[in-house]
């Protein structure tokens, strides 16, 4: 790489030799160019072969022409700015392979009779059917545990932000965010446990909204805090000082004020179990039939859909292609609630001056 | 700059002051004031009751399923609840569990890390938004779809991988490939590391923009280059925090089921190779063995979820409580 234009140290500057702006690409392109001699050369045919050698050539390089120039240390902050780059490339692989899988496999079957049509006449390695079924049972078994989670979630922010003091508070600040990690199948083990083992209720949609609602609870109250956290005391205190009861002070001007952040939090949240499976193959069942009634006998859902479809497949394309068309439908669904969550956020933002 | 940071630090709008003694004590008289009051602490406190209501229904079961149990419910490599005498242990389970998470940390954290440093100090600034963007997507796509994705797209890739693994670190006996098809607890481990790289990069990212900007100021102004600032003045300062995150993506990993149960060939025995299909962990074991359990068998289930639940609650109360003593942030939102 040319020398020429990296002159020793300029008189009178208090900077040592630096390598121009363009020598990373430099370098990039030449070990694309010698890894891919290299492997050709060599005869191999994989990429990531040819890639690996390159990445080495680059680190290499870069590391080795640096150290001369600008000195080891220089050498050694070029070296890690290459590795941090790495990561971030690792990082994006899995989800463009993910994303781009999807898509492509998933739009084969994706179309107007999938979506309004069930499983109830195909066998598993038919082609054929679709998700109407799972759709409705998910819309339900969602909507129940939002209906029970969302008014306990912000009222216990409440409690938290607007009464809270001491132990109480202390200990319910500590569980929320240790229930952030209670796995989804322990949640569904203790309904189970309860409702279905002990209290002798069958398999339904209700009970895995029950399981779904004690997901979704601790995620609601930490953003509701937060954004309940956000509203200018002076609103309170300006509410409070013209005789406003509390109660009144906080439904009528607190709530309103923080209410897009809040809506974000509980899409955020909901976007959060639509993709939950493991309650709900043990608290719903499985069932292939249309069932529009949560509350009795077992319902289908977008995720148990898209398991059934892949474990009983028996390897089959047409199972597959199906899985797939419902992966791209769950990941729409909750794209598109984020989406929506984060407009939201953006648009109803509070300001708090800050 | 100074004051600005300042202010960011500063505590976030302090709690009402005028909740004091006269105001809240004449306030609880009204009964609007007393019925809401009421009504938010005592969702607080349902909170409380849930929490202690899981721990207390599933001991109730896992003690009935342990009375039955023939054989030493930590120590037998065998699942047979149903059997006469029934005889079930833990033990390949716990070591699927920690084997599978231990992998996924390994490659996770410093990946994770490293990208959180991207974000904050090495990517260009017009990329950090898109990037922190398509991170937090990365954590909105549900498990069962990296499950499908593990399942159908990783396996058949990794063929290569671990013919490579077996060729050069095969003699370690941990690397050795039989060729069977690569649903092994490395497989495990490389999945879960993919699906807990969000969490720990989100809270990581988050302290490490807490890191004062005087520090890494005064490290700039002796001379020192953009790693050398990482080094002595962000990764000291986050050190805590990045524990906590992984401790929180450790916490994720123990509990995953269905990417698991889907990428997992499970088999009752420990094996010394992580590349020969084998193994389990707690939760696959639960959804696997679910649809063909009685009674005891499901009892026996909850029993090891009983452990599950015991190990996340250690680990996820351990990461909060070091996030804890550093107020300012709290991972829960990431």
């Amino acid at each position: 790489m040319s020398h020429a234009s990296v002159s020793a140290k300029r008189p009178g500057s208090l900077k040592g030799a630096t390598l121009p702006k363009w020598f990373s690409w430099a370098v990039a392109a030449g070990s694309v160019a010698l890894g891919l001699g290299i492997s050709a050369a060599a005869g191999l045919d994989s990429s990531i072969q040819w890639a690996l050698i390159a990445a080495l050539l680059f680190v290499a390089g870069s590391y080795g022409i640096s150290a001369r120039v600008e000195g080891r240390r220089q050498a050694k902050d070029r070296v890690v700015t290459s590795l941090i780059w790495v990561a971030f490339l690792l990082a994006v692989i899995p989800l463009a392979s993910l994303v781009y899988e999807t898509v492509r496999r998933g739009v084969k079957v994706l179309d107007g009779y999938f979506l309004t049509h069930s499983m109830g006449v195909v066998a598993d390695t038919e082609t054929g059917g679709g998700i109407y079924h799972a759709l409705l049972g998910t819309l339900e078994q969602v909507g129940i545990a939002t209906a029970i989670a969302v008014p306990i979630g912000v009222l216990t922010a409440i409690y938290l932000v607007e009464y809270g003091r001491g132990r109480l508070a202390k200990a319910i600040t500590f569980f929320v965010d240790v229930m952030t990690g209670i796995p989804s199948i322990v949640a569904g083990l203790f309904v189970l446990s309860l409702w279905i083992v002990i209290l002798g209720m069958g398999y339904s949609g209700f009970a895995g909204s029950m399981a779904l609602a004690i997901l979704m609870l601790p995620v609601v109250v930490r953003s509701t805090e937060e954004m309940l956290k956000l509203v200018p005391n002076e609103l309170r205190e300006a509410s409070l000082a013209l005789g406003v009861p509390k109660w009144r002070t906080i439904l009528k001007v607190v709530l309103p004020t923080s209410v897009g952040g809040i809506t974000t939090g509980v899409m955020l949240a909901v976007a959060r179990i639509t993709g939950e499976t493991a309650p709900l193959l043990l608290l719903v069942w499985v069932t292939n039939f249309i069932n529009a009634n949560p509350f009795q006998d077992p319902q289908a859902s977008l995720p148990v859909y898209i398991y059934l479809q892949y474990a009983n497949s028996g390897g089959s394309g047409a199972a597959y292609d199906r899985a797939w068309a419902g992966a791209l439908v769950l990941i729409a669904f909750i794209m598109i609630l984020n989406l929506v969550a984060r407009g939201i956020a953006r648009w109803k933002a509070p300001k708090a001056g800050r | 700059m100074d004051i600005s940071v300042k202010n960011d630090t500063a505590p976030p709008t302090p709690l009402p002051a005028p909740a004091r003694r006269g105001s809240s004590a004449r306030g609880a008289t009204r009964p609007g004031d007393r019925i809401f009051l009421a009504l938010s602490r005592g969702s607080g406190i349902f909170l409380l009751v849930l929490m202690a209501a899981i721990a207390v229904f599933l001991s109730l079961r896992a003690a009935s399923a342990i009375g039955k149990d023939e054989a030493n419910f930590f120590t037998t490599f065998e699942w047979n609840p149903t059997g006469d005498p029934p005889a079930f242990g833990i033990a390949v389970l716990a070591f699927g569990t920690v084997v599978s998470s231990v992998i996924a940390l390994a490659i996770a954290v410093p990946v994770s890390v490293g990208i959180a440093l991207f974000l904050t100090h090495y990517a260009p600034r017009r990329l950090r938004g898109p990037i922190a963007y398509v991170i937090d997507l990365l954590a909105a796509v549900p498990s069962i779809v990296y499950g499908l994705w593990g399942a159908l797209v990783l396996v058949p890739h990794l063929g290569g991988l671990y013919a490579w693994l077996d060729d050069y670190l095969g003699w370690t006996g941990v690397f050795e490939w039989n060729g069977g098809a690569p649903r092994a607890l490395f497989t495990v481990g490389i999945l879960l590391a993919i699906m807990i790289l969000p969490i720990i990069t989100n809270v990581s990212r988050e302290i490490f923009r807490q890191v004062p900007r005087t520090h890494e100021e005064a490290a700039l102004a002796l001379g020192a280059t953009r790693w050398e600032v990482v080094r002595m003045a962000v990764l000291p300062y986050g050190r805590s925090g990045v524990i906590s995150a992984s401790m929180l993506g450790l916490g994720r990993a123990l509990g995953e089921t269905m990417a698991v149960a889907m990428v997992l060939s499970p088999t009752f025995d420990i094996e010394a190779s992580l590349l020969d299909p084998g193994g389990g962990t707690f939760a696959q074991n639960i959804a696997s063995k679910f649809n063909e359990a009685t009674t005891d068998g499901r009892d026996a289930l909850i029993a090891s979820g009983l452990v599950l639940f015991v190990i996340t609650l250690l680990v996820n109360g351990t990461a909060r409580l070091i996030i804890e003593r550093r107020k300012e942030f709290s991972g829960a939102n990431a």
